[in-house]
């Protein structure tokens, strides 16, 4: 089974394929330099952070060769997300209700 | 339930070889299973011998046998080591590596030299440690800021060794979660699977996903000791109760990681010792999932007297109250296995028992700690100790001993002597008793947790409690020189002693090298007591 994956995933990601990823990976690196010179308020971690989420995706899709793996790693892959989101969220829950007395 | 596989090829027993490389460069993972065991069970038994200093102190109500600041020392030792060394690795890397590969079928984990990389980092973790005792931290074991990044004692060492530890726990979980996905024998379905290995399965997952936020979080507190970036310190802009938060973000399913390969074990040993199909296995199969996600939503629980908000301490309380629903169907399930089963009393099988009822006066009190309005009370007092020692001793160190007496003949291919063991059950049983049961009336009389001395009207309890503790060390000391007995001058074992039906007593004790000698094929689950010849 692994080396009938391998076969495949070299059948479909070619050389060109990860030179693009590299190259849109330097172009939003690039993106995030100049930006980092604009003030868009508030919205400056934002843009920084969805630049960045941007560039994790296709690193693990394409250089971590996601895209060709099975629904299994796919859950694995995402789940850590989820948590990471339960832990930003619930702790936020506290920060932002410390004022109100229910 | 497989047919499988005697030999007819010369038996070579994985303990054949000789020699110190022949175990330190081993990635057999029978060889790193012992290796992790003789480990655990030394920090296991220097965490003991500070318990007891501890407990000696507490003895009489004044400071007379330690100074403060080394009964500080002493329980920030006693805690971390037991914890990061002992019973997080715990049965999950000692048992864990021993038997998954052998229940599923398989001739060893699915990276073995990832595995014996694991077992060497656990052990540079604990080098790390054992040079920050130069000066030692007397932080307690979860290494609260804002004391801990101000104490003088070496926080910075003692918070390296467990970050480096962490590596140990998330690769070896890595490692079992790739096995058994992929390294299965034919037919071995995942509901044909041993409850101890969906355990194992669960208490991975926990392992990869929840340590990395220990390992930064103590990365960020070596940071503010270091390079002074205000993560946790007010002044800098920081929040001490966000060290809180992720600290055990880790450490609430840390708990989980300890109990639930000790919930694994029961599920092995009950059906084997009352003749009987273990009851609802997939409600206790599922059940280990559904415990390790919900030990993701609880981890404030700890925090409610910390200044977090009464909205979130809500929402906490009420989640904590969902761990008991999986807890709980496993704990009837067991007992509903127990319900009109041939039970023989082997001293496994004691270890077990005592497990269910020792664990469920621990599971029920952690609902006391669970409301909110308990908890302001309660919070801090040696009613948490006694908590957590009913789930730790009373749990998983209960599971781990009977693993150890379940197992032990089929790893070690000898037998100890039954009587003894026990004789040093009863000891332990009773000794565990008598430590920690009065622990509940001292803490709901307000008798707070880490303190060298106390007012003279908590003299009694706290003094019964001290002679406990000598009778549960005198107990782990008989079982401990009766295991080690038998190893040296046992009888024989032979394959199967209990008769159980899962696959690794299908193969000679000890196993053989490469496990199986053909890869079995499985045809049924290992739990058809009762119903077969």
């Amino acid at each position: 089974m692994a080396t009938h994956s391998h076969a495949e995933e070299h059948h479909i990601t070619g050389n060109k394929t990860y030179i693009i990823v590299w190259a849109a990976l330097m172009v939003m690196t690039a993106i995030t330099v100049y930006v980092s010179y604009i003030n868009f308020g508030m919205l400056n971690i934002v843009i920084a952070l969805v630049i960045a989420s941007i560039k994790a995706s296709i690193v693990a899709l394409y250089f971590m060769h996601l895209k060709l793996e099975d629904s299994i790693t796919w859950v694995f892959a995402l789940f850590p997300l989820l948590l990471l989101a339960l832990l930003i969220g619930m702790t936020i829950t506290d920060t932002f209700t410390r004022t109100i007395v229910p | 339930m497989a047919n499988h596989t005697i030999a007819h090829n010369v038996y070579v027993p994985f303990l054949e070889k000789k020699g110190i490389l022949s175990w330190i460069l081993t990635t057999d993972h029978k060889r790193i299973g012992i290796m992790y065991l003789i480990s655990i069970s030394f920090f296991f038994l220097v965490a003991g011998v500070f318990a007891l200093l501890m407990r000696y102190e507490l003895l009489t109500p004044a400071s007379d046998f330690v100074q403060p600041h080394t009964y500080n020392v002493l329980f920030t030792l006693h805690g971390s080591i037991m914890v990061f060394f002992f019973i997080v690795p715990g049965l999950a890397a000692s048992f864990g590596n021993f038997l998954i590969p052998l229940m599923i079928g398989a001739p060893d984990v699915a990276f073995p030299k990832l595995n014996l990389g694991s077992y060497w980092i656990y052990l540079l973790g604990a080098a790390i440690v054992l040079i920050a005792l130069a000066k030692p931290a007397d932080t307690g074991w979860t290494f609260y800021t804002p004391y801990s990044a101000t104490t003088d004692t070496d926080v910075v060492l003692i918070t390296l060794g467990v970050f480096v530890l962490g590596f140990s726990s998330i690769l070896t979980g890595l490692n079992f979660i790739v096995t058994i996905h992929k390294m299965r024998a034919p037919g071995m379905t995942w509901h044909r699977l041993p409850l101890f290995i969906w355990a194992s399965y669960a208490t991975a997952i926990l392992q990869l996903l929840a340590t990395p936020v220990v390992g930064i979080t103590l990365l960020l507190l070596i940071t503010e000791r270091t390079l002074g970036v205000g993560f946790f310190d007010p002044a800098k802009g920081g929040d001490p109760v966000l060290f809180q938060n992720f600290f055990w973000f880790y450490s609430h399913p840390a708990v989980y990681i300890m109990i639930i390969p000790a919930m694994g074990v029961i599920s092995e040993i009950i059906p084997v010792f009352a003749r009987k199909p273990i009851f609802g296995y997939k409600a206790i199969a599922y059940s280990s999932l559904g415990i390790a996600f919900i030990s993701f939503l609880v981890w404030a629980h700890h925090m409610f007297t910390s200044g977090i908000s009464d909205i979130a301490a809500t929402i906490f309380s009420f989640l904590t109250f969902l761990v008991a629903i999986p807890t709980a169907i496993k704990v009837f399930n067991w007992t509903a296995t127990l319900y009109k089963g041939s039970i023989h009393l082997h001293s496994a099988m004691l270890y077990a028992l005592a497990f269910i009822f020792l664990f469920t006066i621990g599971g029920l009190t952690g609902l006391f700690l669970g409301a909110l309005a308990a908890d302001i009370h309660l919070h801090d007092t040696y009613f948490v100790v006694a908590h957590m020692h009913y789930v730790m001793i009373g749990g998983t160190v209960m599971g781990f001993f009977g693993a150890l007496h379940f197992w032990y003949p089929k790893w070690f291919g000898r037998m100890f002597n039954e009587t003894v063991a026990k004789i040093a059950w009863l000891f332990i049983f009773i000794g565990f008793n008598v430590t920690f049961f009065p622990q509940f009336f001292l803490g709901v009389q307000g008798m707070p947790r880490r303190y060298a001395t106390y007012p003279p009207q908590f003299e009694s309890l706290m003094s019964l409690s001290t002679y406990g503790s000598w009778i549960l060390g005198f107990g782990i000391f008989i079982m401990t020189l009766n295991l080690i007995a038998g190893l040296i001058n046992g009888e024989k074992a032979p394959q199967n002693p209990y008769g159980s039906l899962s696959l690794e007593w299908q193969v000679p004790s000890p196993p053989p090298l490469e496990n199986f000698e053909e890869i079995p094929h499985v045809t049924d689950w290992s739990y058809g007591y009762g119903k077969k010849k």
